[in-house]
């Protein structure tokens, strides 16, 4: 092994930063999942019955799955009995009504993260949802946001509130039936935001959720529905950690965008849910449905995910492009550094007239980790003059990781034009002796060279988390090369 | 400037250089000439820090100190510059990044305060000019898609923003046609100060014809077997290098 493989293995081997813990009296469920747990649930979430049918349904049709097989990632079986399907930290009978009411500890431990949620101290022009384990503990400029009329709260909180528009949207992009995860996440789901933007409004600021994973023994079932009205606008973004644990643990996801006519929906994913460690121990199980549907004419929706976190990623943010001149766009950095599995990408569904699809997806693999895009490009036979550009580049870091790429295409309109491009390369001690020759250090140039290698990912994030992102590929993979 | 005594050499346990001695002082040209597989390149990476190389014996130093214990950037931020034979390229990152990441690296090593993005492409853009380049040169991405020319004219532009005081080429004639060949030698004389010392390796005479050299090393089977002044690299070319495999050397 040289010099620089070494060094790079040092610094790739830098601890994971937002490993810790945090010590509280919570109210958690016992572990184990059966049709009584889902009663309880529905019942400390106060939910109307309509939810706990729902939820019910979705429970029975779940016991007739089995999990999925098709994806290139090596699974532990999951025993789903053995796990917690709630927890949250304690709190007073009605909830916390304001900031000074939440447990000093949650509030410490998004502080830590770099997320206060302090009035004086957050972002400006940010609006945050904190979601710890299974509940929102805070979702700030609530009230200002009400006043034009963008509805920006918990989704729990929502379904007591807004039962109409749940009823009309939940589940109607993505049904119960959809898949295994998808349909344990209907019937367990506890918590994640919920956005209406009015027709013609253009949301003043930009929505923020942030999950964390605290308690030992639990999944996480996120459920996000965003709907945006008539010519209304919304730029939304997620981040994601978890402690540092032996146990590999569930995050099982669904994520429902809805644009209508004119509207547009930029969704942006930076996930770093803890990896696991070195020999692979750990880490959690990433297995999210997230789609949209352009359901009006000239919509749009752009998903933007970094992903660098996750022992197995499985996850693909997909379009529906119904509406015509509907536009949809996946721009994805996926980082898998020693035994992280990621196999995730895209599907683009054109039914409308004139629909244009734009994906570029980079996989970055090191150590032992396997990358692998799969995609979906659909044209059906209502979509005239549909167009798709599709590129795909892997990078490797070392000799030891592997890179996958799986397009599928399915085209039934003559007048449609795909293009798919792809390519391979390896960070060579080349390209890394190169730049220490011109005075970098080691880790300045590999995170110089898998930047410029995301670049045009990295370009679709709203500024500050490009930043963000920046930062963590660099805490990530910096100096991986072998 | 430079100091190498009975520097050996291996590489995965095989010999490649067998004791090189070499004195560089400050504003002097060596030339090193040799067939392939002499070791000329094997040197030059040698003293630039390029990973793979065991160092069995002997010692470098570089104004005084001992340049082996140096990692390759801190060489580099104390001066030692390498002018690769094969430019890398690296896509996505532009070459004006790549100069400003390292023209601030070394001026931070070197106790300066890091130049800004304004005053930064005033200097690049003055340089630029005496190298006949593009300014668009700049935007693009590192060495992708250039021409073997436009690589080398490349390479001399980080030298000349870098301004370090031990210049390495390594074939830097390679692959260049004589209208290049011109514009490089032309920016590498420009380099050319009391203060700096360039050590040149070079398979032909060719390039000795625009930069004249003090002295011209003739390296084969891993050492030098003759030194001379400039007229030596001109026998070379006439004779070749065939002499030195009959054993007819005096070194």
């Amino acid at each position: 092994m040289s010099d620089s493989t070494q060094e790079i293995n040092q610094i790739i081997n830098q601890e994971y930063k937002q490993g810790f813990v945090t010590v509280l009296e919570t109210d958690t469920f016992a572990p184990g999942l059966n049709e009584v747990v889902i009663q309880q649930l529905s019942a400390i979430k106060n939910e109307p019955d309509f939810m706990l049918a729902y939820r019910l349904q979705a429970f029975r049709h779940w016991q007739s799955l089995t999990p999925p097989t098709w994806a290139q990632v090596t699974i532990e079986p999951i025993d789903y009995q053995a796990i917690s399907y709630y927890s949250a930290p304690k709190r007073k009978e009605d909830g916390p009504k304001s900031l000074a009411e939440i447990d000093p500890e949650v509030l410490a431990a998004y502080k830590k993260l770099g997320i206060p949620l302090d009035e004086q101290e957050r972002l400006a022009g940010i609006a945050i949802d904190a979601v710890f384990d299974s509940v929102s503990v805070a979702t700030t400029f609530k009230d200002k946001l009400k006043e034009v009329g963008v509805i920006f709260c918990p989704i729990s909180e929502a379904l007591r509130d807004y039962p109409e528009l749940i009823k009309t949207y939940l589940g109607s992009v993505v049904p119960h039936t959809d898949n295994f995860f998808a349909a344990l996440n209907a019937a367990v789901f506890t918590d994640g935001s919920f956005v209406y933007i009015p027709k013609g409004v253009r949301c003043p600021m930009e929505l923020s959720t942030y999950f964390r994973i605290n308690a030992a023994n639990t999944g996480q079932f996120e459920r996000t529905l965003i709907i945006a009205d008539e010519g209304s606008q919304v730029s939304y973004l997620e981040g994601c950690t978890a402690p540092m644990r032996d146990e590999n643990q569930l995050h099982a996801a669904v994520v429902e965008l809805i644009a209508l006519r004119d509207a547009t929906i930029k969704y942006s994913t930076v996930q770093n849910w803890y990896p696991g460690d070195k020999q692979g121990k750990g880490g959690i199980y990433n297995f999210v449905t997230k789609r949209a549907e352009c359901r009006g004419d000239n919509s749009k929706v752009s998903w933007t995910q970094v992903e660098t976190g996750s022992a197995i990623t499985w996850k693909y943010p997909s379009c529906v492009l119904l509406g015509n001149n509907s536009v949809g766009e996946f721009y994805s950095v996926a980082v898998t550094n020693n035994y992280q599995q990621a196999d995730t990408g895209t599907k683009m569904i054109h039914i409308g007239k004139n629909t244009r699809s734009t994906i570029v997806s980079k996989g970055i693999s090191a150590g032992h980790a396997q990358n692998t895009y799969r995609g979906l490009v659909k044209v059906l036979k209502s979509a005239e003059n549909a167009r798709n550009y599709t590129q795909c580049d892997s990078l490797l870091v070392g000799d030891q990781c592997g890179a996958h790429t799986f397009p599928y295409l399915e085209v039934k309109q003559p007048s449609a034009q795909i293009e798919h491009e792809a390519t391979t390369a390896k960070i060579g001690e080349d390209q890394l002796f190169f730049c220490q020759q011109r005075g970098l250090s080691a880790e300045d140039a590999v995170s110089m060279i898998v930047n410029g290698f995301c670049k045009e990912v990295f370009k679709e994030l709203p500024m500050e988390f490009a930043v963000e992102a920046q930062a963590l590929l660099g805490l990530s993979l910096e100096g991986s090369v072998g | 400037m430079l100091s190498i005594k009975n520097l050996t050499v291996n590489i995965n346990d095989k010999a490649i250089l067998n004791g090189i001695n070499l004195e560089i002082n400050a504003g002097e040209i060596h030339a090193i000439m040799g067939p392939n597989g002499s070791g000329k390149s094997t040197l030059s990476h040698v003293l630039s820090g390029k990973p793979g190389y065991q160092i069995t014996g002997g010692t470098i130093h570089y104004k005084g100190k001992n340049l082996v214990d140096m990692a390759p950037e801190i060489r580099a931020r104390e001066g030692v510059f390498l002018a690769f034979q094969y430019p890398v390229e690296i896509p996505g990152v532009s070459n004006v990044y790549l100069l400003k990441a390292a023209l601030n690296a070394v001026r931070k090593h070197q106790g300066l305060d890091e130049v800004d993005a304004m005053d930064f492409l005033s200097l690049v853009k003055a340089k630029i000019k005496t190298l006949d380049m593009d300014e668009r040169f700049l935007y693009r991405a590192v060495n992708e898609g250039f021409s073997g020319g436009e690589k080398k004219r490349n390479e001399i532009l980080q030298m000349a923003i870098l301004e370090p005081a031990l210049c390495i080429l390594d074939e830097t004639d390679s692959g260049l046609d004589i209208d290049a060949l011109k514009i490089v030698a032309e920016g590498i004389n420009a380099l050319r100060s009391p203060e700096r010392a360039f050590i040149m390796v070079t398979h032909y005479q060719r390039l000795l014809d625009y930069i004249k050299p003090d002295y011209v090393h003739v390296l084969a089977h891993g050492q030098i077997v003759k030194s001379g002044g400039a007229d030596l690299a001109l026998a070379l070319e006439k004779e070749g290098y065939g002499w030195l495999e009959e054993g007819q050397v005096s070194a």
